[in-house]
């Protein structure tokens, strides 16, 4: 809900509130240029009197002298009749320069005040500033849920490089922001009147003046008591004008003062609602508090690219998604279905589902895990319907789906949990039954019990709409088509084969990049920008269900290199190994952003077997800073199955990687990676106590003794390797 | 008593149009490049003594910028009803202000000086910035002002 509201607002206001931030910023500057053309004097020391005396002994013709807020003088005279004005030292009373606002200023402000379309304009900009802060105050808010708490607000972000650019430009700037957009609705709200500015209250001209002969200036004693520092503006009276008074406006006031007695005739203090209003002026413009103006300028430096990055996150997470139509809002619906989806495949199961239900009469509430409401105002029944995300982890759209769970209260209505995966991982449909057992555990009632999805077969989904009809005691069917996903055509460039002999037959193959034109470039349909440790999910012939393997090279390279192992029977890997140079097969990218080494010096740790030395080989490749890189190396056979054998040897030479440990189970002296890793536990030791990371790619037999290794090697340490697991200092990537 | 029928002349000739004693005069001001903002212009007139007798026109429609118009707000301590009905927008830099008024024939050769007071935001107030008497001799002479106003003329 609150991240509707965020989205919406800030696409509807992206434009304005780049306008204003970007306007906001450069006059921020102008306050401390002010600063810098000011002649400063000890303020204490020179009386009004003094000053204008000064003056008036250089520029008879003196009419009005000004101290804006951030210590000019500036006098407004006449020069052989024609008016002049002059920035004044209050020490000599002399003109320092010429006092002309500069023309940019004056443009600057009218943009930012009014798009230059007078009260309309102002009206706009006063929404503008409104919208702000509202996407401020609903910025903090989704952050602080994201990170998982208020405390942990200022914590590592994560997810894609959009949105962690996102929140590490807004979080600091957030306090400036919010004073400005709050200070900016105070002043629209005066300018239009709606709060009062306590201009209404001035002193009327003072009916009767003495209207003797005039005493000189630096003579009139109401000036002797004013400082310079409290003036703000001093007006003469007319040379030959008896009837005329001095006006003078200071800090505090304004009056009249007699130009023959010097007595100050009429006097009024300014009221609070002046004394507000005047607070917030310089609050939000920074005049007078130029180091103040400085910083919200800096901060409104990072509203273009929170626009940019905000639109580009909105995008990506709208290709993720399939469009579910008749989405009636969670308050009216009668059904609700909640859906954990890492790359997409579940909510096209979700949206057959709630079509097939809406087709019946229902209303039906779709939305991710994470939006689990603590209400359901009309609902009779709760679908949750997930897949798992590496190793029994939350899939992207769930992460705070059991958080929210044991945070509220278990409701009237039933639920039943259909969980996808794949039968060849050990734990299959982990994260489902996870969530089946808090759901029994919370107290909920269940209508059907947990059932699993093997490897997107659209077969078992439509079995589980029959078990569903009976339930239901209505007719639901089920027909699922998986949309395919938009991909692109790779040309197959190079291929080197190993692990023939030890019947772990192994390829690196490398496809070229596509190249996209300009008009895809511009619809975002060109070929993303990738990363090793990201996927490439190949969709072979005949099967819409992409397979996906780790990238092992970066868009850096200029290629797209992948390990592939080929599988008894298996449709996709056979079909890669049967590839000539010049072949093409289609593919698409997934972005992995949580297996990458973390930015920084510190050691990083590679431990892989097999087909896990991709990415692993990537990110050495991608080593350009030359941090320290340790490699653990598992396979069959040096001779046969050393993956990347005579690139490790280069990657020594020139200090990309700075060791290489391998294990071969096959030889003579057979050794597995995780015994190399007991093996060299005390240097492992020091590297995680220096603060070095882990990443392990590979097949989950060897994961799992890695760990387990990994374990024993921390106990001295007083860790675990899920505790490095929440420092984001242990990445897996396990098939 | 001469100067009393004048006062009644001119509001009565703002008010009421069709009075016999009253023709159509344009008056067309236009102002410097000055390099600021839109500029609050004051229309108003002083009879032979100087004493305020009424106001024309003024132009822009923030009232708190008013004082800044410093002779007319003094003459008429600000009020809004001196004003009701003959306001208009603040007038550009390089622009020019033309309006038609019925003014009253006693108010030429009598005296009577048509003042105009200027002001613009963040540069200097320009209190009567041009003051042209009014005469029927006058009729089509540009007079020029001191700071905003480059000329004024009137044409009956």
């Amino acid at each position: 809900m609150l991240r509707q509201f965020h989205k919406l607002s800030g696409l509807l206001a992206a434009l304005l509130v780049t306008v204003l931030a970007l306007s906001g910023a450069v006059l921020s500057a102008f306050p401390a240029l002010d600063r810098a053309g000011a002649v400063m004097a000890p303020t204490d020391a020179i009386s009004v009197a003094d000053l204008a005396g000064r003056i008036a002994d250089h520029y008879p013709s003196v009419e009005q002298i000004r101290r804006t807020p951030s210590g000019k003088v500036i006098a407004f005279h006449f020069e052989n009749g024609a008016p002049a004005s002059i920035v004044v030292d209050p020490v000599s009373g002399q003109a320092v320069a010429d006092y002309a606002p500069p023309a940019l200023e004056r443009w600057m402000t009218n943009l930012h005040r009014s798009l230059f379309l007078d009260d309309a304009g102002r009206m706009v900009a006063g929404l503008g500033a409104l919208a702000m802060a509202l996407l401020v105050f609903s910025g903090l808010q989704i952050t602080a849920r994201h990170m998982g708490g208020w405390r942990r607000v200022l914590g590592r972000a994560r997810g894609s490089r959009h949105r962690r650019l996102h929140v590490d430009f807004g979080r600091p700037a957030a306090t400036g922001l919010m004073l400005s957009a709050l200070t900016g609705i105070y002043m629209s709200l005066s300018t239009f009147g709606v709060v009062p500015d306590g201009s209404a209250q001035a002193p009327g001209f003072p009916e009767q003046v003495a209207g003797g002969p005039a005493i000189a200036v630096d003579r009139i004693e109401a000036f002797r008591d004013i400082g310079l520092s409290d003036l703000r503006e001093l007006t003469f009276p007319y040379p030959d004008d008896p009837t005329d008074a001095y006006g003078i406006k200071t800090a505090t006031g304004e009056g009249y003062v007699d130009q023959a007695t010097g007595q100050m005739l009429v006097w009024q203090e300014y009221g609070l609602a002046r004394q507000v209003h005047e607070t917030i002026y310089r609050l939000h413009t920074g005049q007078g508090l130029w180091w103040l103006g400085l910083l919200l300028g800096l901060a409104a430096l990072a509203v273009p690219v929170m626009s940019v990055t905000g639109m580009l996150v909105w995008a990506s997470g709208r290709r993720g998604r399939p469009r579910i139509e008749a989405n009636v809002p969670a308050r009216a619906a009668d059904t609700v279905i909640l859906v954990g989806s890492e790359g997409g495949s579940t909510w096209g199961f979700a949206r057959t589902l709630h079509d097939a239900l809406t087709a019946t009469g229902h209303k039906v509430h779709t939305a991710p895990m994470d939006s689990l409401a603590p209400r359901y105002r009309a609902a009779s029944r709760m679908f949750i319907l997930t897949a798992t995300y590496g190793d029994g982890a939350a899939p992207r759209s769930a992460r705070r789906f059991l958080a929210r769970l044991e945070a509220m209260d278990a409701p009237a209505f039933p639920v039943a949990v259909l969980g996808f995966g794949d039968r060849r991982f050990p734990r299959f449909c982990r994260f489902a039954q996870d969530v089946e057992q808090a759901l029994l555990r919370k107290g909920w009632a269940s209508f059907m019990p947990l059932a699993t999805i093997d490897r997107q077969s659209a077969q078992a989904f439509a079995r589980w709409g029959t078990a569903l009809s009976e339930a239901l005691g209505e007719a639901v069917t089920l027909t699922h088509v998986p949309a395919r996903p938009r991909s692109h055509t790779l040309t197959l460039l190079t291929r080197r084969d190993y692990g023939e002999a030890v019947q772990a037959p192994t390829s690196i193959l490398r496809f070229a990049v596509p190249r996209s034109g300009l008009l895809a470039r511009l619809t975002g349909r060109a070929f993303p920008r990738f990363a090793a440790g990201d996927l490439l999910g190949i969709l072979p012939p005949g099967s819409d269900i992409p397979r996906y393997y780790s990238l092992a090279s970066s868009s850096r390279d200029g290629v797209l290199e992948i390990c592939v192992r080929k599988h008894p029977g298996g449709l996709c890997s056979g079909h890669l190994h049967g590839l000539r140079p010049g072949a093409t097969i289609d593919a698409f990218i997934r972005s992995n952003p949580e297996f990458r080494p973390a930015s920084g010096r510190k050691p990083v740790i590679l431990i892989g077997a097999g087909t896990g030395m991709g990415p692993l080989a990537g990110f050495i490749r991608a080593n350009r800073r030359r941090r320290p890189v340790h490699l653990y190396f598992g396979g069959r056979d040096p001779g046969s199955d050393y993956l990347y054998e005579d690139e490790i040897a280069t990657w020594l030479g020139d200090k990309r990687l700075s060791s290489v440990t391998t294990a071969f189970s096959r030889v003579a002296e057979r050794v597995y990676v995780q015994d190399r890793i007991r093996e060299n536990a005390e240097a492992l030791r020091t590297m995680i106590a220096q603060g070095a990371q882990v990443m392990v790619c590979g097949g989950r037999n060897m994961a799992d003794g890695v760990r387990a290794a990994l374990e024993e090697v921390l106990i001295p340490l007083g860790l675990t390797a899920a505790a490095l697991k929440a420092q984001g200092r242990y990445a897996e990537d396990v098939y | 008593m001469k100067s009393l029928l004048a006062t009644l002349a001119l509001t009565s000739a703002l008010t009421l149009p069709g009075v016999a004693a009253a023709k159509p005069v344009t008056l067309t001001a236009t102002l410097n490049d000055y390099g600021g903002d839109g500029a609050y212009l004051a229309l108003y007139v002083t009879d032979a003594n100087g004493a305020y007798a009424g106001s024309l026109w003024m132009a822009g429609d923030k009232s708190k910028y008013y004082e800044h118009l410093r002779d007319w707000y003094r003459a008429t301590g600000g009020s809004l009803a001196e004003i009701d009905g003959i306001t208009g927008a603040s007038v550009g830099a390089g622009r020019t202000l033309k309006i038609t008024l019925d003014l009253a024939d006693a108010l030429f050769d009598a005296g009577y000086e048509l003042h105009i007071d200027a002001a613009v935001e963040d540069m200097r107030d320009s209190p009567s910035d041009v003051v042209v008497p009014l005469t029927r001799a006058g009729t089509g002479q540009p007079v020029a002002g001191r700071r905003y106003i480059r000329a004024v003329a009137y044409d009956m």
